[in-house]
């Protein structure tokens, strides 16, 4: 009843291909960017922006990119954290070098590196698949972490052992470094991260996307009816890198400032960004959101409702928050094994024929 | 001359016994994704809460103690942890497993992974997260024969894992092909419709399986947490264990040996004879390099079934 | 996206509670405390947070807090993440009434984390022999402290103690030296100081870096046993510090001869070793052991009472102690900065004036209840680091005691000096810092 297309007509090609064909949709993404870009920013403070908006936004984009490679592709890869440190190292580096390059550019750049580092580590997955295969990206894991952790070159010799983000302004407004605001260090993260949503979005829906999706459901068959198994695994990999390195990039860069290689890019990131994406939905672009929220948000809303709601011991409070979190994420499963996307989609169906169930 | 091939040999022996200690952990990843096709991400949680319960029992101002007013000796503390490991195990079955039967195999991957949170939570909550010494009564430190006599360095600990580890894939090698269970375990490898089909309880089967890999996992936890004492980073030698199951197969008993022993003795050479040249700590990814390499010639590892495709 | 708003929403009430609840209450002296109970590291963080905790839950209990204001102790859990931290940063930075008036951050990761923000939020940071060594320079770095000693001065220190049961630093020359390190920025910190000291006394440098987490150590240690090195010194972490000493003790290296860093030197470490780690030495700017009056207080007010979040018999472990000098380091800034500043409801900033003018002489640490428990210290505007002293203290393991074996040694100034002066004017130039005259 309240989600009903019913009366909209497409009287197009345009509009019968349109992203979101129909207007419910538009108007809902429409209202959350509106509130994103123009309605956020008004009462975003250092906490919300540290603490929940940034992490949000860079493990987006990470999750967008994995999700490009594992949920479309098939391709199931642990190397996540290897190639955020990719894209953070490039970023780095590149500002360094050369410190009147516009930060957006340098973001770009480091994705594309990273989209070649991706290709580079891609090349087994031409001749090994499903667990194996993830395995096997852990290789690129400790290998990139070990490199930027030993070689000074990418550290800039700091005897630290820290590579940490100058302080850079985009358009003559500061976004990185400790006096950047908020609202500048917001808005530029959710502009990458809206406008590569999109761009996947378009790249899942055309040629590329539809040859992944044919790689997935079964290579061999793919093979047969004329798709390059090659070309296709390897662009997943470019493509996805891409993002990842992207998101690498914003999340040294713009959200912690300062990170050490073994610590911020490690193992755990390779298994969050999966879990990510397993939990909001394989093969869905709203899903990478969904699980990014749910694996950066509810750990701090367990915790906050617990220490500050129920005054909990903040040790016992963090026990019980690593316990609940594993009870909700087999509860979820169980509940919708295809994760939230797919929940967000039967609720839709819900909302559709309510009242009338049949 | 000599002394340096004697410093090989110690260094492919040590290489033997850690490769051996990581075949421990391995062993129980085996065990759950040959019987069910699970990759148990909560295989190196499950190790941790294994030893966390045995020291607990035997020590002063554990659950036992609380509740009984007494502490357990060592063997009995040793059952009353396979109990619990079983209790674990069924609860496993009933509340997730049951529910997700016919999943795909990344949806149970996440599911363990929820339960690694779980474990990981409760065993803060029940055992506290100090580091516990456990002290079974295995001979520790060097063998003082083999270093006078011999010149050699052989740790005792690692001596008796290796021997432990042999037991455990002797006696599942006969437990799988020999009884009854065993026979069983092998039909719901592989196919379930069919061991369904013949009569074949799934669920008691995954009971079973949870179980065994339970205690398997209390000896790897045994065995590390004499080295380094109990606590959270026993957690972490799972991580260790990964390079071990792909070179050896997913579902092989004896390729988690074989893949131990090959990744133990090729970490150990690449770190001391190579790793001085780049800066050291190469272990690591050495082993996943090494997994790859043998990946690339066998893509379902070095035991592990072949893998048909068909349109 | 409807769920992000949904949470956000969530959150913001939670938010939202506690400012509601504590208004009007009197001032309040905000001291956060970023613990990690949990997590890999968790074995160090539980008796370093109990110990802070105790001592500041004993002046609120023995004097009514700080010349008669309490202190508000918040905790906030990291698990030693650097992620966890900087959101318990931001959570707890704007606490009423008075602001976070000091953060110990407890982590290198966190360190850098707080290094950039703490400058724009006007909060001072004491980093208590961890973090950026070359904060040590106060003139860069205002609000940053780190004293008593850091990294760099231990790892000089240790070579001076070298040197002297070798029978002078001359002897040095021709020796073997093997530094075991956390694979990590932490790790990485002595190795420059101590390059330069082999390149001045001529001994021979042997670097072997352990991943974390550290439960395999065959290799490092083969390497060991076929070097022989006269002298082993650890920087190490967690459970690699446990393997790392049992592994040491089996191929029979003297353990009289093995120097862990201050964080390799606790119970923790030598006790799942045995019989076998006695012997073991490391470094220490404080006293191990609960003989000191300050712990009776504790005992008293704390424990007698049941405000303890530790076991009894705990107190008075190294990492309790090190909580514990934590804790009066930042009393006694506070303290300060209420004489300087005339006012008992200080600020963020005036406690930054009281750590930088900070001038915890022997008889006031007898005062305090703890005669001869740590070297006085004295702070001014261009020494951020104090006394710059270490001492050593030995592992008995038939007491089951840490005691302390040497005197307290000066750092070397010659080899340190100019590495603190090089990275912190570099720090200065990256970020357009001007250095303060003073």
């Amino acid at each position: 009843m309240f989600y009903r297309e019913a009366g909209q007509f497409k009287s197009s090609y345009n509009a019968d291909q349109a992203i979101l064909p129909i207007a419910q949709d538009r108007v809902f993404v429409i209202g959350v960017l509106a509130v994103a870009f123009a309605g956020v920013p008004w009462f975003i403070d250092s906490y919300w922006v540290n603490a929940i908006f940034l992490p949000f936004l860079a493990y987006a984009l990470a999750a967008l990119g994995l999700n490009l490679l594992t949920g479309y592709c098939g391709q199931v890869s642990l190397g996540t954290g290897g190639f955020m440190a990719v894209g953070a190292f490039a970023t780095f580096k590149l500002i360094t070098a050369f410190p009147e390059l516009n930060l957006i550019i340098v973001v770009l750049l480091s994705g594309a590196v990273t989209a070649a580092v991706g290709v580079m580590f891609g090349l087994p997955s031409l001749r090994i698949k499903g667990f194996y295969l993830a395995v096997a990206t852990l290789a690129a894991q400790f290998f990139l972490v070990w490199l930027f952790n030993k070689v000074g070159w990418f550290l800039n010799y700091s005897p630290t052992g820290q590579i940490t983000m100058p302080s850079v302004e985009v358009f003559g407004v500061l976004v990185t470094g400790p006096r950047a605001t908020p609202a500048a260090r917001y808005l530029f993260c959710l502009s990458f991260v809206a406008l590569f949503a999109l761009a996947a979005k378009n790249i899942v829906r055309g040629r590329v996307g539809r040859s992944w999706m044919a790689i997935r459901d079964m290579d061999i068959a793919a093979e047969l009816i004329g798709i390059r198994p090659l070309a296709a695994k390897l662009s997943a990999f470019a493509v996805s890198s891409f993002y990842i390195g992207m998101a690498g990039s914003l999340y040294f860069g713009v959200w912690l400032g300062s990170a050490e290689p073994i610590e911020a890019f490690g193992i755990e990131q390779s298994f969050l960004v999966l879990f990510m994406i397993i939990i909001g939905g394989l093969g869905s672009v709203l899903g990478s959101f969904l699980g990014a929220a749910f694996m950066t948000l509810m750990p701090i809303v367990l915790k906050n409702f617990m220490v500050d709601g129920l005054a909990v011991e903040v040790v016992t409070a963090k026990h019980v928050e690593i316990t609940l979190m594993g009870v909700l994420i087999i509860f979820f499963l169980i509940v919708e094994p295809h994760g939230l996307a797919r929940m967000w989609q039967i609720l839709k169906e819900k909302l559709r024929l309510w009242p009338f169930p049949y | 001359m000599g002394s340096e091939l004697m410093f090989f040999f110690e260094t492919v022996i040590s290489g033997v016994m850690a490769g051996v200690m990581y075949a421990l952990v391995a062993l129980g990843f085996v065990l759950i994704f040959k019987a069910s096709g699970i990759f148990n991400f909560a295989q190196g949680v499950m190790c941790l809460f294994a030893a966390l319960a045995l020291y607990d029992f035997m020590a002063p101002g554990g659950w036992i103690d609380r509740l009984f007013g007494i502490t357990l000796p060592v063997w009995l503390a040793i059952v009353a942890t396979i109990g619990v490991m079983i209790v674990v195990a069924w609860l496993i079955e009933r509340l997730v497993l049951q529910h997700l039967v016919q999943q795909d195999p990344i949806i149970l991957f996440m599911a363990t992974l929820g339960l690694a949170y779980v474990l990981e939570g409760l065993g803060d909550i029940l055992f506290g997260s100090d580091v516990k010494p456990l002290d079974l009564g295995i001979p520790q430190g060097a063998s003082d024969w083999a270093l006078d006599t011999l010149g050699l360095y052989v740790e005792k600990l690692e001596v008796v894992a290796a021997i432990t580890g042999a037991v455990l894939v002797t006696v599942l090698a006969i437990f799988f092909q020999r009884t009854r269970i065993g026979r069983a375990l092998r039909a719901v490898a592989d196919d379930h419709q069919a061991a369904l089909s013949v009569g074949i309880s799934l669920r008691t089967i995954w009971v079973i399986v949870w179980s065994v890999s339970g205690i398997v996992a209390l000896v790897a936890g045994i065995m590390w947490g004499s080295k380094s004492g109990v606590q959270f980073s026993l957690s972490l030698i799972a991580l260790k264990a990964l390079p071990v199951l792909i070179l050896g197969g997913f579902t092989s008993v004896p390729g988690a040996i074989v893949g131990g022993l090959i990744i133990g003795v090729g970490e150990k050479l690449a770190e001391v004879y190579f790793g001085p040249y780049v800066g050291g700590a190469i272990e690591n990814w050495f082993a996943y390099m090494l997994a790859l390499a043998f990946l690339l010639f066998r893509p379902q590892g070095l035991f592990g079934e072949r893998i048909i495709e068909r349109v | 996206m409807m769920f992000k708003r949904l949470t956000g929403a969530l959150i913001g009430a939670t938010l939202a509670l506690p400012a509601v609840v504590s208004t009007a209450s009197a001032y309040e002296l905000v001291m956060p405390s970023l613990d990690y109970r949990t997590g890999p590291y968790a074995p160090n963080g539980i008796p370093f947070a109990n110990g802070y905790h105790d001592y500041l839950m004993m002046l609120n209990e023995r004097d009514g807090g700080i010349e008669g204001v309490k202190v508000k102790l918040v905790q906030c859990e990291t698990a030693y993440n650097t992620k966890q931290g900087v959101e318990c940063y931001e959570k707890t930075k704007d606490t009423p009434p008075s602001r976070a008036l000091v953060y110990q951050p407890l982590s290198t990761g966190i360190t850098y984390q707080i290094i950039p923000k703490a400058s724009v939020d006007k909060i001072p940071v004491h980093s208590m022999g961890y973090g950026r060594t070359s904060a040590a320079n106060g003139k860069v770095f205002d609000w940053i402290f780190n004293f008593p000693a850091t990294y760099w001065d231990q790892a000089a220190v240790l070579v001076k103690y070298i040197g002297e049961k070798e029978g002078g630093l001359d002897k040095l020359k021709g020796k073997k030296i093997a530094l075991v390190y956390h694979n990590s920025a932490y790790g990485k910190e002595p190795i420059r100081t101590l390059e330069k000291a082999a390149e001045k006394f001529g001994f021979e440098l042997m670097l072997l870096a352990v991943d974390h987490p550290g439960q395999e150590q065959k290799a490092t240690w083969l390497q060991i046993r076929r070097e022989r090195p006269d002298w082993v010194l650890m920087w190490g972490w967690g459970v690699m510090n446990q393997v790392a000493i049992k592994e040491a003790a089996s191929i029979r290296y003297p353990m009289d001869h093995f120097i862990g860093v201050w964080w390799s030197g606790s119970e923790n470490d030598v006790l799942p070793a045995g019989e076998s780690a006695h012997g073991y030495l490391s470094g220490a700017f404080h006293a191990p052991g609960d003989n000191f009056p300050a712990h009776d207080d504790i005992k008293k007010h704390v424990y007698d009472k049941g405000k303890a979040q530790g076991e009894r018999d705990r107190i008075g472990e190294v990492l309790y102690n090190r909580g514990l000098i934590a804790a009066v380091y930042a009393s006694e800034a506070i303290r300060n900065a209420m004489k300087i500043h005339n006012t008992k409801e200080v600020t963020p900033e005036m406690v930054r004036d009281g750590y930088e003018n900070l001038d915890l002489t022997e008889a006031r640490l007898k005062e305090l209840g703890l005669p001869g428990f740590t070297i006085p210290v004295k702070i001014t505007c261009a020494n951020h680091a104090g006394p710059r002293k270490v001492a050593l203290q030995q592992w008995d393991a038939k007491a089951k005691k840490w005691s302390f074996v040497t005197d307290f040694y000066d750092t070397m100034n010659d080899i340190v000096d100019p590495l603190i002066e090089e990275d912190s004017s570099q720090y200065a130039k990256e970020n357009k810092i001007k250095p303060r005259d003073c």
